[in-house]
C-alpha cells in the first residue's frame, strides 16, 4: 500500500544549520496495516509523514502509494489518497468555518471543486449521522464555528474528516498529545473504530509506549532517520514497555525523550 | 436653518459615494477578510476600471459592455498580482505594490493622458448614473436606485458563490492553509482566483465611479485600499451579531462605506481643510486595525496578573 524507497532528506543543506534527517529510509506497508511509530524527539517521525503527504519533497528516493508513484505529485493532488490528523487540534480544521462547512470541505476531497452548492440537506443529514457516532454531543452543533469546540471534539471531527473519503492512507501525528488523558483515551478509541470500520492503512505516531503496543498490528521505532525496531503480529502483542525500552538501547538509538519514558 | 438644510443637501452625494465605495469594499472584503491578505492592487485596479469604462464610452461602446470590460480588466490585474505571489513567491503585499505600479502605466496608456472627461451633455444618455441632478435625464434618486440594485445583485451572487464547493475552498484557504492543502485544495489556485475576483469587483466600482464623477482620472485611486478597509472595519463593528451570515456581513460592509462618506462629508461641511482628509482616514483605519491588538494585549496582561494571584 505504501512504499518508501531510499528516502534522503536534508534541511538547510550546506548551511551551519544543516540537518540530515534521512539518509536512505526504507519502509513498506501492507494493505490494512495499522502501524504505530515511536522514537525520540527529532528522530524524523513527523518529517516522514510530511514527506509521504507531500508537504516536503525528498531530495532523493521515491514514494509509492498503492502502486502509484507520487514522488513528484503536489501535496493537494496527493491528498486524494491521504487523510491526516495533526498534533495541534487547531491545525486540522478551519476555526472560523462551521462544523458542517469543515466537513463539506473534507467531503469534496479527491474531486474537482466546482459550482455545486456545497452543503445540501442530504449532506447535512449524513454529517449529523457521522457526528452522532462520536458520542461527543457535536451532532447538534453543525453551525457552530469549529474554533469554539474543545480540542478533543476538534480532533475527533478531524479524524472523521480524514476518514470520510476512505483514503488509501491515514497519517496520525501525535494526534492525542495535546489532549488530557481522558479525552486522549476517548479519541484513541474513536481512532480504532474509524480505522477498523473503514479498513484504513494507518501510520500513527505516538509518544506513549503503552498506546503504541496496545494499538495496531505493527510497531516501528525510529532513531536518527532510520527504522531501528520493527515488530509485527504475535510478537507485537506480547511486547512490554520494558522490552521496548531495552530494544531501543540495543538498537543503539539515542536516549528516548523523558516524555516517552514516563508515559507508560 | 440654512446650515442644516445645506448639510442635508450633501446626503444624497454621500449615499451615492457610499454605495459605489461599498461595492469596492465588498471586493476588498474578499481579499482582506476571506483570503486574509492585504491586497494593494486595488489602488490601481479601481482606476483601471474607471479608465476602461471611460475609454470605451468615448468610443461609443454600450455602457453595459463597458462595465463588463472594466470588470474583466480588474480581474486581469488581480491575476497579475496572484501570479507574482504564487508563481514567483513574492509576498502578497509586495506583489500588490508591483501590480499597482504596473497599472499606473497601463492606466495612463488607456486614458491616453491623465484624464478622460465625460462631458455631461455628450454622455448623459449613455451613462447609468451621475452625481448631480444637473444631468438631463438621470436624477440622483435614480442613481441611488441603480447603485442599490448593483449592490443587491453583487451580494446575492457572492453569497451563492461562497456557498459552492469552490467558494468554500477559498474560504478555507484564507482560514487554514495547511488544512486546506491536506484536504486537497490547490491553494495557489484559490488565492489567484480570490485576487482576480476581488479586483474585478473593485474595477467594476471604478467604472461606476467614473460615471458618477463624469471623468476617469489617473489619481482617483489614491488611498482606495484605505477607504475600502475603513468600510470593511466600520461594517464589522456595526454588525454586532457574531453569527451573521455572509450576505449580512457584506450588507454591513456597504453600510460601513456609507457611514464613512457621511462622516467624510460632514467633516468637510464643518470646515476641516481638505488637505487633512486622507490623514484623517488613515488615522481612523490605523486605530480600528490596532484596536483588536491592544484589546488582546490588555486582556492578556489582565489574565497574567489574575494568574499570578491564583498561583
Ligand atoms: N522545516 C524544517 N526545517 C528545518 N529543520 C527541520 C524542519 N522540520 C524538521 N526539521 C528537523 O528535522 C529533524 C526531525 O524532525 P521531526 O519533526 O521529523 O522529528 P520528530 O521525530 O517528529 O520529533 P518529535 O517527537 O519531537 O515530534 C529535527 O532535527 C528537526 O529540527
Ligand atoms: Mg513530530
Amino acid at each position: 500500500m505504501l512504499k518508501l524507497s531510499n528516502i534522503h532528506k536534508t534541511f538547510n543543506a550546506e548551511t551551519v544549520n544543516e540537518k540530515r534527517v534521512f539518509t536512505g529510509l526504507n519502509l513498506e506497508l501492507e494493505d490494512g496495516d495499522f502501524v504505530t511509530i515511536i522514537g525520540g524527539n527529532g528522530a524524523g517521525k513527523s518529517t516522514m509523514l510530511n514527506v509521504i503527504a507531500g508537504a516536503f519533497k525528498p531530495d532523493e528516493g521515491s514514494i509509492e502509494i498503492d502502486g502509484i508513484d507520487v514522488t513528484n505529485m503536489p501535496e493537494h493532488k496527493r491528498a486524494a489518497y491521504i487523510g491526516r490528523v495533526f498534533q495541534d487540534p487547531r491545525m486540522g480544521t478551519a476555526s472560523d468555518l462551521w462544523v458542517e462547512e469543515n466537513m463539506s470541505i473534507a467531503d469534496s476531497r479527491g474531486h474537482r471543486r466546482g459550482l455545486r452548492w456545497a452543503i445540501t440537506s442530504k449532506d447535512r443529514e449524513r454529517y449529523r449521522e457521522l457526528l452522532t457516532q462520536l458520542d461527543l454531543g457535536v451532532e447538534n452543533r453543525l453551525t457552530t464555528k469549529m474554533g469554539l469546540l474543545s480540542g478533543g471534539q476538534r480532533q475527533a471531527i478531524t479524524l472523521l474528516m480524514a476518514a470520510m473519503k476512505k483514503p488509501k492512507l491515514l497519517l496520525l501525528d501525535e494526534h492525542t498529545a495535546a489532549l488530557d488523558p481522558k479525552t486522549a483515551a476517548k479519541v484513541l478509541e474513536i481512532t480504532d473504530k474509524v480505522i477498523a470500520e473503514n479498513k484504513l492503512t494507518t501510520l500513527m505516531v505516538t509518544h506513549n509506549m503503552r498506546d503504541a503496543i496496545d494499538h495496531g498490528n505493527r510497531l516501528i521505532m525510529m532513531s536518527e532517520g532510520k527504522v531501528v525496531v520493527d515488530v509485527k503480529g504475535e510478537d507485537k502483542k506480547k511486547l512490554t514497555v520494558e522490552q521496548l525500552v531495552n530494544m531501543f538501547s540495543a538498537a543503539g538509538g539515542k536516549e528516548l525523550s523523558d516524555k516517552a519514558m514516563l508515559s507508560n | 436653518m440654512t446650515p442644516l438644510l445645506n448639510w442635508l443637501g450633501t446626503l444624497p452625494g454621500a449615499l451615492t459615494q457610499g454605495l459605489i465605495w461599498g461595492i469596492a469594499a465588498i471586493g476588498i472584503y474578499i481579499t482582506f477578510k476571506v483570503l486574509d491578505v492585504a491586497d494593494l492592487t486595488v489602488d490601481g485596479s479601481i482606476v483601471t476600471g474607471a479608465a476602461v469604462c471611460a475609454f470605451l464610452l468615448s468610443k461609443d461602446v454600450n455602457i453595459w459592455v463597458a462595465i463588463l470590460c472594466a470588470f474583466i480588466a480588474g480581474m486581469l490585474s488581480g491575476l497579475v498580482t496572484g501570479f507574482l505571489h504564487t508563481l514567483l513567491g513574492i509576498p502578497v503585499i509586495l506583489a500588490g505594490i508591483l501590480s499597482q505600479l504596473m497599472l499606473w502605466s497601463a492606466n495612463l496608456l488607456i486614458l491616453g493622458g491623465s484624464i478622460i472627461a465625460l462631458s455631461r451633455f455628450k454622455y448623459a444618455d449613455k451613462v447609468l448614473i451621475t452625481a448631480e441632478s444637473s444631468a438631463q435625464n438621470i436624477n440622483v434618486y435614480i442613481t441611488i436606485g441603480i447603485l442599490l440594485a448593483f449592490c443587491v445583485v453583487i451580494i446575492a451572487l457572492l453569497y451563492w458563490f461562497f456557498g459552492t464547493e469552490l467558494g468554500m475552498s477559498l474560504r478555507s484557504t484564507g482560514n487554514n492553509l495547511e488544512m486546506s492543502r491536506a484536504q486537497g485544495i490547490n491553494t495557489d489556485f484559490t488565492k489567484v482566483l480570490g485576487l482576480a475576483l476581488s479586483n474585478g469587483i473593485v474595477a467594476l466600482a471604478g467604472s461606476l465611479l467614473a460615471q458618477q464623477q463624469g471623468a476617469a482620472n489617473i489619481n482617483m485611486g489614491r488611498g482606495a485600499i484605505v477607504i475600502g478597509l475603513a468600510a470593511v472595519i466600520v461594517g464589522e463593528a456595526l454588525c454586532a451579531k457574531a453569527t451573521a451570515n455572509f450576505a449580512v456581513r457584506l450588507i454591513f460592509v456597504v453600510i460601513g462605506a456609507i457611514v464613512y462618506w457621511l462622516v467624510y462629508q460632514t467633516v468637510i461641511f464643518l470646515g476641516l481643510p481638505s488637505e487633512l482628509l486622507k490623514m484623517l482616514s488613515a488615522l481612523v483605519v490605523a486605530i480600528f486595525l490596532g484596536a483588536p491588538y491592544l484589546k488582546k494585549k490588555y486582556f492578556a496582561n489582565n489574565k497574567k496578573k489574575g494568574g499570578a494571584v491564583n498561583a
